[in-house]
């Protein structure tokens, strides 16, 4: 019933080698092992386990505790397994009377000074410090309680809780213990039960790369510190990611939520719901309650790591705002109705239908989610194309990654990331652009700065000085901030540089690319207009600087592009992403480790979502509706005709809406009214609908729109497949029941036959089985096979039946990569006396997307509002002061928020993030798209900043719009 | 959609291909428009042209005879 998946995740001590094979023998036992491997994890290889307490396998080893001694024939003393690398023919003795006496000396050492609280304490049964004591046979403690840490009065007792019984009221007699560090919101920092073993810190270090964490202190006095000795976790650079957590061998650092539940006795890998980075965790639990979510030393995509929104943020699943009963309402000013199941869901199948009969086929459509399983939005799509009839299909992608598919599509000849991230660590010198990682794909980011530390070099193209230009330990060899808008400008610069300096990789592109239409490209990009000298007034970017990034990269070695939204939405994304192609190809930068292009996608099954079809023009699979061969393949599997046209984008849904052609959507985990621009146009599409289902946990803001309300389910509650950045199709693993009765793919089905579908799913694998059957690049894809590798990355069929790590191998997808002229548009969105400066949006770590998960959570703790990044001068000049209430205007709408002041931006550039509704960032936004696929030209709007009072008219209407719509009357008895 | 709206949409397009280089640029904007309009957008699109195009530029217009009409 409940199986757990959990491939061996013993901690083998000290991290995996790579190197030619060693050949030893311990204990008796031969083991072979790659050169570089400590003997400490030789051993667990083996099966022999050496005791250890500052040794993780998550970082280097340490050599501090003593306790993992050994002996070693000819060599001298007792080497500490963790720090002595194998040797060929090595004898090793991991058990003897002199080390066991040594081991048995430092634990009681360690145990002098440590409280005896165990049955109380929030590790026990979870603590590697109890279990070292058993395993080494620690009998007694013959030091008298003394100096130590733990006793709060000092009056010398051995447990904390007798020594608070006996002390005086408030009596702090024991200047060296320091009270338990509370202040963040999932995890206790208590310095009582501290080993001082650095796991912590290295953790922070090597895993995270944030350097937070240091030990104050020699001696006696050492201790864990978040930075300067008056800083408390939450004051501190800390980011939550859980790996200093995760890597405490007691109580010191402990999730609150196993102080709170106790330890957890089961547990199931599954996959992240928040970004397209796609982590692997295991779900602990007791019974059905999630006690902690602990991030999965297998998972390919994290390698063992997490940030705060994975491996805490999961509150929202249990929060009091679900809607667990499906809603009905006739009209949206009026309350909702609370209904059964199956009267809402005829009541949405009438509407539906009544819609088509009197506007037409065309008249309704869906939006599938990029937060629900690849089965899930497979199935609203065929509801589209086979219950509706039509092609009208969209995903959020379209407002994110679309440019991505028309550019590496025309380029490349697939719009697939070409790399995995293992990839980054081959890489030498790095490109990102429009792209935040730290904040966006934080687990990324830990893996790209590792590779940074070591070495390789590191190019920002971002208008804002982004936390990886320079950090800990990180400094970019170059920042181009460029003015937002600006892109093209200069991608064809770098690649002006490439070209007339003769820097490009001419052998590959002789053996690779189309040579002619290269030879075109060349001519055009060496166009003097395109130096960075020349654009230098445009993009406001020292030529000096760029030519010197150019250089670097065409002769750095293994290039790789990391890029996201502030390239794609544009309303030149499109090319961009093509620049990005070029660039890649000029430097023989496709088709090995450590290069590549990778667009860093958005959410958890963005990638997913339009694999499996989401797009009006594509069935899945990325094939086009006009050919008859793909509709066939779809027409034989599902007994219906499909429409050969392409359907609606999501602005054109709205746009069609307020004309009056497009009447009813059904909208799945998506809340376009607060992420999509414009948002008084959303409202006015939405308004203008007559049947509006929201299909999602909560109201959501779109919801304030709808007629029926059908509950969702959380990732946790279900069983599917989420597709990552990296093209890995990982498994979601149902770990407790859905509270609201179903999982997502069975409500979109329960939709379906209310329409007169008769679908008979009973099981996700089987609607796998058909995305099998149907679409070649999964051909392979199964459940058991998922159960077996723990992930494939697509493409997956009888060519590569495990999988493709890497794309273009051999050559492009395509046959011969294309080179594509890009000439530098202007956007029509300019700045001018009424609106001077340029607005950019994005996102920051603790908050994900609209907000409507991490605002359910203590996340909020980092992130209570939005606010306007501005620079001091612009300030200044407005008179507008740090945490003044200021006054946001586009053309398009107002709103108001508080500002920060910060030379992070630019003078002429502001910015801000769009995670809470009260805010609204999109009544700003306008409804400029990309010139190729309507991706909404998110990061250039120009806008005026004013000082203000307090909200705006607009979003106190708002605000009174959302109560009124979300009233809820009881249910009928 | 607003007329402005998909004339501007329509005109994007064209300048992309406008600076390509080689041949038939008006088919490859209609190809476009062809793969990504829905139905309605592409009737618009006619209905404007037939009441004169304001707005489109050269290559656009020139595009527009290349838009296929929707069957249905």
């Amino acid at each position: 019933m409940t199986q757990s998946f959990i491939h061996d995740d013993r901690d083998m001590g000290t991290p995996a080698k790579e190197g030619a094979p060693v050949t030893l023998t311990i204990d008796g036992f031969d083991v072979t092992v790659p050169e570089g491997t400590s003997v400490m994890r030789a051993a667990s290889e083996a099966g022999l386990k050496i005791p250890k307490l500052c040794a993780t396998d998550s970082v280097e080893a340490f050599g501090s505790c003593r306790l993992c001694v050994v002996e070693i024939d000819g060599r001298r003393g007792t080497p500490a397994s963790c720090t002595t690398p194998v040797a060929e023919g090595m004898q090793v003795r991991t058990q003897s009377s002199r080390v066991k006496d040594i081991r048995r000396g430092v634990m009681e050492l360690y145990i002098s000074d440590h409280p005896l609280d165990c049955l109380t304490c929030g590790a026990n049964n979870d603590c590697e410090l109890q279990d070292m004591a058993g395993m080494v046979g620690l009998r007694d403690v013959r030091y008298k309680s003394g100096k130590n840490h733990y006793d709060i009065s000092g009056n010398g007792t051995l447990a904390q809780g007798d020594a608070r019984a006996r002390a005086p009221m408030g009596d702090l007699g024991n200047p060296q213990y320091i009270p338990k560090d509370e202040s963040n919101p999932y995890f206790t920092y208590d310095p009582a039960k501290c080993i001082v073993c650095s796991r912590c810190v290295r953790a922070c270090e090597e895993v995270q790369g944030t350097f937070a964490l240091t030990i104050e202190g020699r001696g006696f006095d050492s201790r864990v510190s978040f930075g300067a000795k008056t800083d408390n976790a939450m004051a501190s650079d800390c980011v939550s990611c859980g790996a200093c957590v995760q890597a405490c061998p007691t109580a010191t650092l402990q999730e609150k939520s196993v102080i709170e539940l106790g330890t957890p006795e089961r547990s199931v890998i599954t996959t992240c719901a928040y970004c397209g980075v796609g982590c692997s965790f295991k779900a602990e639990l007791n019974g059905d309650e999630l006690v902690r979510m602990t991030p999965y030393k297998h998972g390919k995509a994290n390698r063992g790591h997490s940030c705060v929104k994975g491996r805490f943020a999961y509150g929202y699943a249990t929060h009091n705002d679900r809607i667990l009963n499906p809603m009905i309402r006739d009209s949206i000013d009026e309350p909702w109705q609370e209904v059964s199941w199956d009267e809402a869901l005829t009541f949405a199948a009438n509407r539906m239908r009544g819609l088509q009969e009197k506007h037409g086929r065309r008249s309704i459509g869906v939006i599938t989610s990029s937060r629900c399983t690849n089965e899930e939005t497979f199935l609203v799509q065929k509801l589209a194309r086979g219950v509706f009839m039509n092609n009208n299909t969209d995903t959020c992608a379209r407002v994110c990654h679309s440019p991505t598919g028309y550019g590496l599509g025309q380029t490349f000849g697939t719009s697939a990331g070409t790399q995995d991230f293992d990839s980054v660590e081959h890489t030498d010198v790095v490109i990102v652009i429009g792209a935040n990682p730290t904040d966006g794909h934080p687990v990324f980011a830990s893996r790209l700065k590792k590779r940074l530390r070591a070495g390789a070099k590191l190019i920002v193209i971002d208008p804002r000085r982004i936390d990886l230009v320079k950090s800990a330990h990180i400094d970019a060899a170059h920042h181009l901030p460029l003015r937002p808008g600006t892109n093209v400008a200069v991608v064809s610069a770098l690649a002006h540089v490439i070209v007339t300096e003769g820097l490009m990789d001419e052998a590959y592109i002789r053996e690779r690319c189309d040579w002619d239409e290269f030879q075109e490209y060349a001519d055009f990009i060496s166009n003097a207009r395109h130096s960075p000298e020349a654009n230098e007034l445009l993009t406001g970017v020292d030529p000096a600087e760029l030519r010197a990034a150019a250089r670097l990269f065409a002769t750095g070695g293994n290039g790789a592009i990391y890029y996201g939204l502030g390239v794609t939405e544009h309303s030149q994304g499109s090319t961009t992403v093509i620049g990005i192609a070029n660039l890649a190809m000029l430097t023989g930068n496709v088709g090995r480790k450590g290069v590549g292009v990778n667009p860093l996608r958005g959410q958890n099954n963005v990638q997913g979502s339009c694999d499996m079809g989401s797009f009006p023009h594509e069935l899945p699979g990325y094939r086009h509706v006009k050919n008859e061969d793909v509709r066939n393949i779809f027409e034989d599997a599902w007994g219906v005709k499909i429409d050969p046209e392409p359907g609606l984008r999501i602005p054109n849904m709205l746009d069609a809406a307020v004309e009056g052609t497009f009447k009813g959507l059904y909208c799945q985990g998506e809340d376009i009214l607060q992420s999509d621009p414009d948002t008084k146009h959303v409202a006015a599409g939405l308004a203008a609908m007559e049947c509006v289902i929201v299909h999602d946990l909560f109201l959501n803001e779109t919801a304030n729109y709808a007629h029926v309300f059908l509950p969702g389910s959380t990732f946790l509650e279900k069983e599917g497949t989420f597709t990552n950045a990296e093209r890995r199709i990982n498994r979601v693993r149902k770990v407790m029941a859905p509270r609201n009765g179903y999982a997502d793919w069975e409500v979109t089905q329960l939709l379906a036959n209310a329409m007169g579908a008769n679908w008979q799913y009973t099981h996700p694998s089987q609607i796998m089985e058909e995305i099998a059957a149907t679409t070649p690049s999964f051909a392979n894809v199964t459940y058991e096979l998922l159960d077996e590798k723990g992930s494939i990355q697509w493409p997956c069929n009888e060519s590569t039946p495990e999988g493709t790590p890497l794309m273009h191998v051999d050559g492009f997808v395509r046959g011969k990569g294309r080179f594509i002229v890009t000439e530098y548009v202007a956007t029509e969105e300019k700045t001018g006396p009424r609106f001077p400066l340029l607005l950019t949006t994005g996102r920051i770590l603790s908050q994900y997307n609209v907000g409507a998960q991490t605002r359910r959570t203590a996340n909020v703790a980092w992130h209570d509002q939005d606010v306007l990044e501005i620079h001091p001068h612009d300030a200044e000049l407005r008179g507008i002061n740090d945490g003044d209430f200021i006054k946001l205007a586009s053309r398009s709408g107002e709103t108001a928020l508080r500002a920060k002041i910060t030379d992070r931006v630019s003078p002429g550039v502001v910015y801000t993030t769009f995670h809470h509704p009260d805010t609204q960032a999109n009544v700003i936004t306008t409804d400029f798209s990309d010139w190729a696929t309507n991706c909404p030209e998110y990061k250039v709007t120009a806008v005026q900043v004013s000082q203000s009072n307090g909200p705006t008219d607009w979003q106190e209407e708002y605000n009174a719009q959302a109560e009124q719509s979300r009233r809820i009357l009881p249910a009928a008895e | 959609m607003q007329p402005e709206k998909m004339v501007s949409m329509a005109n994007q397009i064209a300048t992309f291909f406008e600076t390509q280089p080689g041949t038939g640029q008006a088919k490859k904007v209609a190809d476009h428009i062809n793969d990504f309009w829905e139905p309605r957008m592409r009737i618009q699109l006619f209905e404007h042209v037939d009441a004169g195009g304001k707005g489109l530029s050269p290559l656009a217009l020139d595009a527009c005879s290349y838009v296929r009409m929707p069957a249905d």
